[in-house]
């Protein structure tokens, strides 16, 4: 008998599960073999709608309302996996406490997709040039994975092990992210370069600068991501940039080297365009950030 | 053995009861069981816009949920925008400003300004443009649609004055 519904399903077929609890959550994961998450399913459905990942068992977390949090504590923020881009967009102790999270977020996708999509989701699907795997790079953020075998914490350099691919195990999770906050007086700038308004960046740079009171540099930090399979943080150009006068010159300098990181290539995009995007977004990551942490030191 | 669940969703506010595949999207549930064919489905992968919806009031890719996640929820597609025949004030000033050519991106347009103008009852320009930037025109007609926004906004103060 001919019936339409046979005809409309995108995703291959699935057991679906929808546990409340963090702890029902991660017993299915223990439980069954090519399980998957599905948090804000922006970019898991997708993948799924093609076929390009068929898992047999979905476990949808969006009912597991532990998971949705923001708090800031222990000089520290605290956000749940499950929450939304959204809230996070809305925050006001995000705007007031880390203002290159919101920063960040307003290259993430668009209204729709940040209405549904999670830090979480975002964090796991692991984009190479992701906003927010960007500023957990730069922020020095903490992963919290939890199992059924218990629960192990994380630094962002680790959890990102390789191309899209995370250092979940099969059976893991992600639960929460710490982020320290930057630290009094710092300034921050997140740019970056796409085709159109809302895709992954080709190249996105963030910075944080913290001034002395003579206008050198006292703290800095800066991640550049889309040269290769997680966001570079560039420790021989941050340790250079360390006491130096905060000025068009020595950012100049700053972004020379950048342009000469190692990147990669894809069909689209050559090498040597990404380390150019990575020169100029360092200038002005730089620059932006300074004129803001000047702004800070005389406001 | 097809995974199925018995699910109660209200759409337009009209509560549906079904009971469904759960690998079945929203977009297709709405096509092709409910016969909405209001809301187009485009890219199937997100990109599009064209099968935006209003779930609880906030704007979702239908093609990126399942219907079963929308059980107990309420779902707005471009259906419950006009009131006995008449246009309501965003499509009437779709009308009046050109705000669409083939016409397949304009329920997503829609159901995204819905949300957007609620939200946001004196846009600027810019904030259209940014806001439009997740509902892709294939006709590149975005000029008229942003007139046709900003035309409804004004509108809609003044009726609310």
């Amino acid at each position: 008998m001919f019936k339409a519904g046979h005809f409309t399903l995108k995703p291959a077929p699935f057991t679906y599960h929808d546990p409340h609890s963090v702890d029902d959550a991660v017993d299915l994961l223990a439980r069954h073999e090519n399980a998957r998450v599905l948090a804000g399913g922006q970019s898991l459905m997708p993948m799924m709608n093609f076929r390009y990942a068929m898992p047999d068992h979905l476990i949808d977390l969006n009912k597991v309302g532990e998971l949705a949090y923001i708090h800031v504590e222990n000089n520290a923020l605290h956000i749940g996996a499950m929450t939304r881009q959204r809230d996070l967009e809305f925050s006001d102790d995000i705007a007031r406490h880390c203002p290159l999270l919101k920063a960040a977020l307003a290259h993430v996708g668009h209204r729709q997709t940040r209405n549904r999509g999670t830090l979480g989701g975002s964090l796991c699907h692991q984009d190479p040039s992701a906003e927010l795997v960007n500023a957990a790079a730069l922020l020095g953020a903490t992963m919290h994975v939890v199992s059924q075998r218990g629960k192990r914490d994380l630094a962002a350099a680790e959890f990102a092990l390789a191309y899209m691919t995370t250092a979940l195990a099969p059976d893991e999770m992600l639960a929460g992210v710490t982020f320290p906050l930057p630290t009094q007086g710092t300034a921050h700038a997140f740019v970056e370069f796409a085709r159109r308004h809302g895709d992954f960046a080709i190249v996105a740079c963030s910075a944080m600068l913290g001034l002395d009171g003579k206008g050198n540099i006292a703290k800095v930090a800066l991640a550049i991501s889309g040269l290769a399979h997680a966001p570079v943080r560039p420790a021989t150009i941050e340790q250079a940039l360390l006491g130096q006068k905060a000025d068009a010159a020595t950012f100049k300098a700053a972004a020379a080297e950048a342009g000469k990181l190692e990147a990669g290539a894809d069909a689209y995009v050559t090498a040597t365009y990404r380390q150019h995007l990575a020169r100029m977004l360092t200038y002005r990551a730089l620059e932006q950030a300074a004129t803001s942490a000047t702004e800070n030191h005389h406001g | 053995m097809a995974d199925t669940r018995t699910i109660a969703v209200t759409i337009n506010g009209t509560v549906h009861n079904a009971t469904v595949e759960t690998r079945m999207t929203l977009v297709d549930f709405l096509r092709h069981e409910l016969k909405l064919t209001g809301t187009h489905v485009g890219c199937e992968h997100g990109v599009c816009g064209a099968c935006t919806v209003l779930v609880n009031g906030v704007s979702a890719r239908a093609c990126l949920m399942l219907v079963v996640q929308c059980d107990g929820q309420r779902v707005a597609t471009v259906e419950s925008l006009a009131g006995d025949r008449k246009l309501n004030v965003l499509q009437q000033s779709f009308q009046d400003n050109h705000g669409l050519q083939c016409g397949f991106c304009t329920p997503g347009m829609l159901m995204t300004l819905t949300e957007f103008l609620r939200d946001h009852p004196e846009p600027s320009e810019a904030q259209v443009r940014e806001v439009l930037s997740g509902n892709l025109c294939r006709c590149t007609g975005y000029q008229s649609i942003v007139d046709a926004t900003l035309d409804a906004a004004k509108k809609m103060r003044e009726a609310a004055r």
